[in-house]
C-alpha cells in the first residue's frame, strides 16, 4: 500500500546532522525517569534512595495497572526520587555502574494475555501509546490492531535508519511477531521509499510521502484505518519494535539508543549513542557554541519536546535534542513590520518564505494570543478527516458530544503540532487536545 | 531604538496594578506591542518550540495595505467629481488629491477615534490585550460611506456597531455581523436621507476652508441610483455634467459613488494584495463573482421592463455599485464568513446571487451588496453546521458500517 499526502509542514531550520555523519558514543553516569513522560500512568514508587538497580528492574507501577512498570534503563543504584508539590513524583534520578547487568526476562509467551503482561513488566508497553486518548496502553486492551511508525519527518530529525541500526533484522522481525500476538487485526508499519526491512512477516507494510505530521501514527491510523469509537488500537515506534524483539531473542533488556544532537545553536550537529534517560549535558556541552545568549535545549524537535535545563535529562521518545536561542531579551522594533529575510513564514508576506535558507527561529511566540480569526489554517497542516477548528471549540466548551462526533479518539497532540506552529492567534492546540484528551477520559471512565 | 525601549520599560510601573496612570493599562500596552515585538516566549513542555512569524497585527495592517490604492483613487475621484460638478474643464491632479485628502481626513479620525476607544475601553475592562481587528474596520467605514457623510452621523454608527455588533459578542473573533457593514447598514437606515439618493454622491462643500463650495442641491446619482428612471432594453448611466459612463468608466472609478469602492482596478490591485499575502480566501472571491455572474445572467435572460436593471449585462453588474468591493474586502472578513472550505464556496456563491437579486428585483435599494454580505454573514453559521454534521455522519457511517459486517 502506498499513500501520499499533500497536506503539512516542512522547515527549514538550521543545525541539521550532516549527511553520513558517525555515530559517537557518549558514557553518561547519570540517568533518570520521569513518570510525566508517559501521559495515564500514576506512579507507585517501587524503590527508594541507594536501592541497587538492573537495566530492566521496576522503578514504578502504574496505581490503575499494578502490571505496567517503568524500568530503569541502566545497571547501578537509586541516587533520589525527586518530588514536587503534594509529593507528586517528578522523576527517579539513577546512578550507573556502568557493568551493564539486566534483568532475566522470562520470554515463554504462550497467549496474547501473556504477550501484554511481558510487555507490561519489561516497561515496553509504557513506551507504547493508545488511541484513544493518547496515553499509554493497558494489558487489559482489546486490540483492534497496532500501528508502527518507521520514519521521521519532524524538523531537523536525521534519516530513520540511524535508529533502525540499533537492532538487526530479526530483532525486529521477532518484535513484530510478539506484538502480532497481542492483537485479533494486523500490525501496520508506515515507513518512506527505501526503507531497509520491507520484508517483514506478519506485518503490512505500509509506504508514506509527505511532510510532517505524515510521520505522526496519528496520520497514519486516520489514512489507513480510523479508529471509531469504542475501539483501542496500539501504537509505537520501530525501534521500540526492535527493542521488543532484541528482549525477546536475549532475554535481556537493552535501552541504548541514538541520538540526534541537532539545532542552530550548536557547533558541530551530530549523532550520539547512549541510552534513554541519560543526563544531556556530557551529549549537549561540548556542541555548544561559544556564546553567552541564553539557550532553550529541547529534549525531542522542536515542535513536541520538552524543553530541560543544562543539567537535566534526555526525555521520551529518547532520540533528538535540539537547542535554540530562547530569545527573551531580544529587543526587536516593530517585528510585525519586518521584510527581514530571517524570518521564518509560512505567510508569503514575508520574503524568507520564498528563500530555500536554513532559519535560526528562537522561542518567542511572535505575537500575541487572539481568539481564532483566520479560517482554514489548521487544515492546510491536518491531513486527515478532521475539523480541526471545530473540534478545538468543541473541546473548549467541554461539548463531550460534539467532541466524539468530530473525532477526538482519531487524535493525539502532536497531530495538532504544526497547525501551532503556523497559527496566527497563536493558541496552545497541543495543551487543549491534551487537556481535553484527559477530562473526556476522566468523564467516561 | 533602545532608548525608545528604556523610556518605555520607565514609565511601565505608572500602569501596571497600584500605578497612577493604571486606567490606561490597555492603551500602554496597546503601544508597547506595537512598537516592541513581545518576548513572551513558549511554555517548556506540550506546546511548540517555535512559532511562525505571522501574528494578528501583521494580518490586519496587510489588509489596510490593500485597501490603500482604493483609498487613494478614493480621494483623486472625490476631487474630481467635485471639480465636474463645479463645471471645470482642467483637472489639477494635486488639487483634486488635497480636496479629497481634506474631505476624508476627518472621516477616518472621527471612525478611528471613536472606534478604538471603545476598543481599548473594553481591553481596560476585560483585562485582556487590544485587539487588532478595528483597524481594518476603522479605514473601511470611510471608504464605504458618501465622502461627506457628517461626522456626527458616523460617530454614532461607529459606536453603535463596535459596540453592538461586535464587543457583545466578546470581541474581534467572535462577531457575527461584518462590523464596517452594520456601521454602513445602520446609517442606511437611521440617516438614508444622508445615505442614499442623487444629492450626496458628490462632495459640494469646502473641506477647512479649501475649494469652493458648490451651491446646495446639486445631484447627480450613482450609476445604479439611476436605474430607477430608466426602462430597458438599453440602459444607459450618466455622470456628472451629463456625459454617458461607459463600462471602461466604471472600471477606471471615475463616477460618483461611495469614498472607496468605485475603482474596480483599484480593487482588483487589493485583491492582488490580499491573494499574494495568502490572507484573503480566493474561494469566497471567485465564488462571489461565479455568483453575481449567474444570477446577473439569469436577470439578463429573463429581463423585463418592470425591473429595469435585470437589462443590465451580468459583466456590468459586477462593475457597478459596490459588488467589487463586497466581494474582495466584505466577504472575505474571515471571521463572519463561512469557516469550512465547502462552504466558503457556497457562502461567496450566494453573496453574489443575493446582490445581484436584491438590486434587480427590489427597486426600493439601488444597491445590494451590503445587505447580501450581511444576510449571508446570518447564515455562515448554518451553512458551517451542515458541513460540520456532514463531516460527523461520516464518522457515525464508519462505524455502523463496521457493526453490520460483524
Amino acid at each position: 500500500m502506498k499513500i501520499r499526502l499533500k497536506k503539512g509542514l516542512r522547515l527549514n531550520i538550521a543545525g541539521s546532522i550532516p549527511a553520513n555523519a558517525s555515530v559517537e558514543p557518549v558514557h553518561s553516569k547519570a540517568f533518570a525517569v520521569y513518570p510525566d513522560d508517559f501521559p495515564g500512568f500514576v506512579p507507585k514508587v517501587d524503590v527508594k534512595e541507594g536501592d541497587a538497580v538492573m537495566c530492566g528492574s521496576s522503578l514504578m507501577h502504574d496505581k490503575n495497572h499494578p502490571d505496567v512498570n517503568l524500568v530503569s534503563p541502566v545497571s547501578g543504584s537509586v541516587k533520589a526520587v525527586v518530588r514536587g508539590e503534594r509529593r507528586k513524583v517528578i522523576r527517579i534520578e539513577l546512578e550507573a555502574n556502568g557493568d551493564g547487568q539486566s534483568v532475566n526476562v522470562p520470554v515463554a509467551v504462550s497467549d496474547s494475555k501473556s504477550a501484554k503482561q511481558l510487555l507490561a513488566s519489561t516497561g515496553m508497553l509504557a513506551m507504547m501509546r493508545r488511541r484513544p486518548y493518547d496515553i499509554i496502553p493497558s494489558p487489559d486492551d482489546e486490540v483492534r490492531d497496532i500501528f508502527v511508525t518507521a520514519f521521521d519527518e519532524a524538523p531537523l530529525a536525521p534519516e530513520y535508519s540511524v535508529y533502525t541500526s540499533l537492532f538487526s533484522a530479526e530483532d525486529y522481525q521477532a518484535g513484530i511477531d510478539l506484538l502480532s500476538k497481542t492483537t485479533s487485526g494486523s500490525v501496520y508499519v508506515s515507513h518512506k521509499s527505501g526503507f531497509a526491512f520491507t520484508g517483514l512477516k506478519n506485518a503490512v507494510m505500509v509506504e508514506f510521502d509527505g511532510p510532517f505530521p505524515a510521520s505522526n501514527v496519528g496520520v497514519q491510523i486516520a489514512n489507513i484505518k480510523p479508529v471509531n469509537k469504542g475501539e483501542v488500537v496500539w501504537t509505537l515506534d520501530f525501534v521500540t519494535v526492535g527493542r521488543i524483539g532484541h528482549m525477546v531473542k536475549t532475554g535481556t533488556c537493552d535501552f541504548s539508543t541514538v541520538v540526534a544532537v541537532t539545532g542552530p545553536e550548536l557547533d558541530k550537529p551530530g549523532l550520539v549513542r547512549t541510552t534513554c534517560g541519560a543526563a544531556i549535558a556530557p551529549i549537549v556541552e561540548p556542541r555548544l557554541k561559544a556564546t553567552s545568549r541564553r539557550l532553550r535545549i529541547i529534549s525531542g524537535n522542536v515542535l513536541t519536546g520538552v524543553a530541560e535545563d543544562a543539567d537535566g535529562y534526555l526525555r521520551f521518545p529518547y532520540r533528538q535534542i535540539t537547542v535554540i536561542d530562547e530569545g527573551d531579551d531580544v529587543e526587536e522594533f516593530m517585528g510585525w513590520a519586518s521584510f527581514s529575510p530571517s524570518k521564518m513564514s509560512e505567510n508569503s508576506s514575508f520574503p524568507g518564505h520564498f528563500l530555500s535558507k536554513s532559519f535560526r527561529p528562537d522561542a518567542r511566540i511572535n505575537g500575541g494570543r487572539r481568539a481564532m480569526i483566520v479560517s482554514g489554517q489548521y487544515d492546510r497542516y491536518m491531513p486527515m478527516d478532521i475539523l480541526p477548528e471545530y473540534l478545538l471549540k468543541a473541546i473548549i466548551s467541554n461539548n463531550i458530544d460534539d467532541m466524539e462526533k468530530l473525532g477526538i479518539y482519531e487524535v493525539a497532540p502532536e497531530d495538532f503540532a504544526a497547525a501551532e506552529y503556523a497559527d496566527t492567534s497563536k493558541l496552545p492546540l497541543q495543551q487543549i487536545v491534551r487537556e481535553g484528551l484527559d477530562s473526556l477520559r476522566k468523564e467516561l471512565e | 531604538m533602545s532608548k525608545l525601549r528604556n523610556y518605555l520599560d520607565r514609565i511601565k510601573p505608572n500602569f501596571e496594578e497600584g500605578g497612577k496612570l493604571h486606567a490606561f493599562r490597555s492603551v500602554y500596552e496597546g503601544m508597547e506591542t506595537f512598537l516592541f515585538t513581545p518576548t513572551t516566549t513558549s511554555a517548556k513542555s506540550g506546546a511548540v518550540h517555535i512559532h511562525d512569524s505571522i501574528d494578528a497585527k501583521r494580518t490586519m495592517i496587510i489588509v489596510v495595505c490593500a485597501l490603500l490604492p482604493c483609498f487613494l483613487f478614493g480621494m483623486y475621484n472625490t476631487g474630481y467629481q467635485h471639480w465636474l460638478a463645479a463645471g471645470a474643464s482642467e483637472f489639477p491632479f494635486w488639487e483634486l488629491m488635497l480636496y479629497g485628502f481634506l474631505t476624508i481626513l476627518p472621516r477616518v479620525a472621527v471612525a478611528y477615534i471613536v472606534g478604538l476607544g471603545i476598543e481599548f475601553t473594553f481591553a481596560q475592562i476585560k483585562h485582556e490585550e487590544i485587539q487588532e481587528g478595528f483597524l481594518v474596520t476603522g479605514i473601511l467605514v470611510p471608504m464605504i460611506c458618501p465622502a461627506e457623510v457628517p461626522l456626527w452621523m458616523l460617530a454614532v454608527a461607529v459606536a453603535f456597531a463596535v459596540i453592538f455588533a461586535k464587543e457583545v459578542f466578546g470581541g474581534t473573533g467572535y462577531n457575527v455581523l461584518n462590523v464596517a457593514l452594520v456601521t454602513r447598514a445602520f446609517l442606511f437606515f437611521a440617516y438614508p436621507a444622508q445615505m442614499s439618493g442623487d444629492k450626496v454622491y458628490v462632495a459640494t462643500g469646502a473641506p477647512f476652508g479649501y475649494g469652493d463650495a458648490l451651491a446646495d442641491g446639486f445631484s447627480c446619482a450613482t450609476p445604479l441610483g439611476q436605474i430607477a428612471t430608466q426602462s430597458g432594453p438599453s440602459i444607459e448611466f450618466t455622470g456628472v455634467g451629463g456625459h454617458v459612463i461607459s463600462a471602461w468608466d466604471a472600471f477606471i472609478g471615475l463616477i460618483p459613488g461611495s469614498f472607496g469602492e468605485t475603482s474596480t482596478l483599484c480593487i482588483l490591485i487589493g485583491a492582488i494584495i490580499l491573494l499574494a499575502a495568502g490572507i484573503a480566501s480566493w474561494r469566497i472571491i471567485v465564488s462571489v463573482i461565479a455568483g453575481g455572474l449567474f444570477m446577473g445572467w439569469i436577470a439578463n435572460v429573463f429581463a423585463s421592463p418592470l425591473y429595469p436593471a435585470s437589462y443590465v449585462p451580468a459583466c456590468d453588474q459586477l462593475l457597478l455599485g459596490g459588488f467589487a468591493f463586497a466581494a474582495v474586502f466584505m466577504a472575505t472578513d474571515p471571521v463572519t464568513a463561512a469557516r469550512t472550505t465547502t462552504g466558503k464556496y457556497i457562502y461567496g456563491f450566494l453573496i453574489g446571487a443575493v446582490a445581484i437579486i436584491i438590486r434587480t428585483y427590489n427597486t426600493g435599494y439601488p444597491e445590494g451588496a451590503m445587505l447580501a454580505v450581511l444576510l449571508m454573514n446570518c447564515f455562515a453559521p448554518l451553512i458551517d453546521y451542515c458541513v460540520v454534521q456532514a463531516n460527523m455522519r461520516r464518522r457515525v457511517n464508519r462505524l455502523k458500517a463496521k457493526t453490520s459486517q460483524q
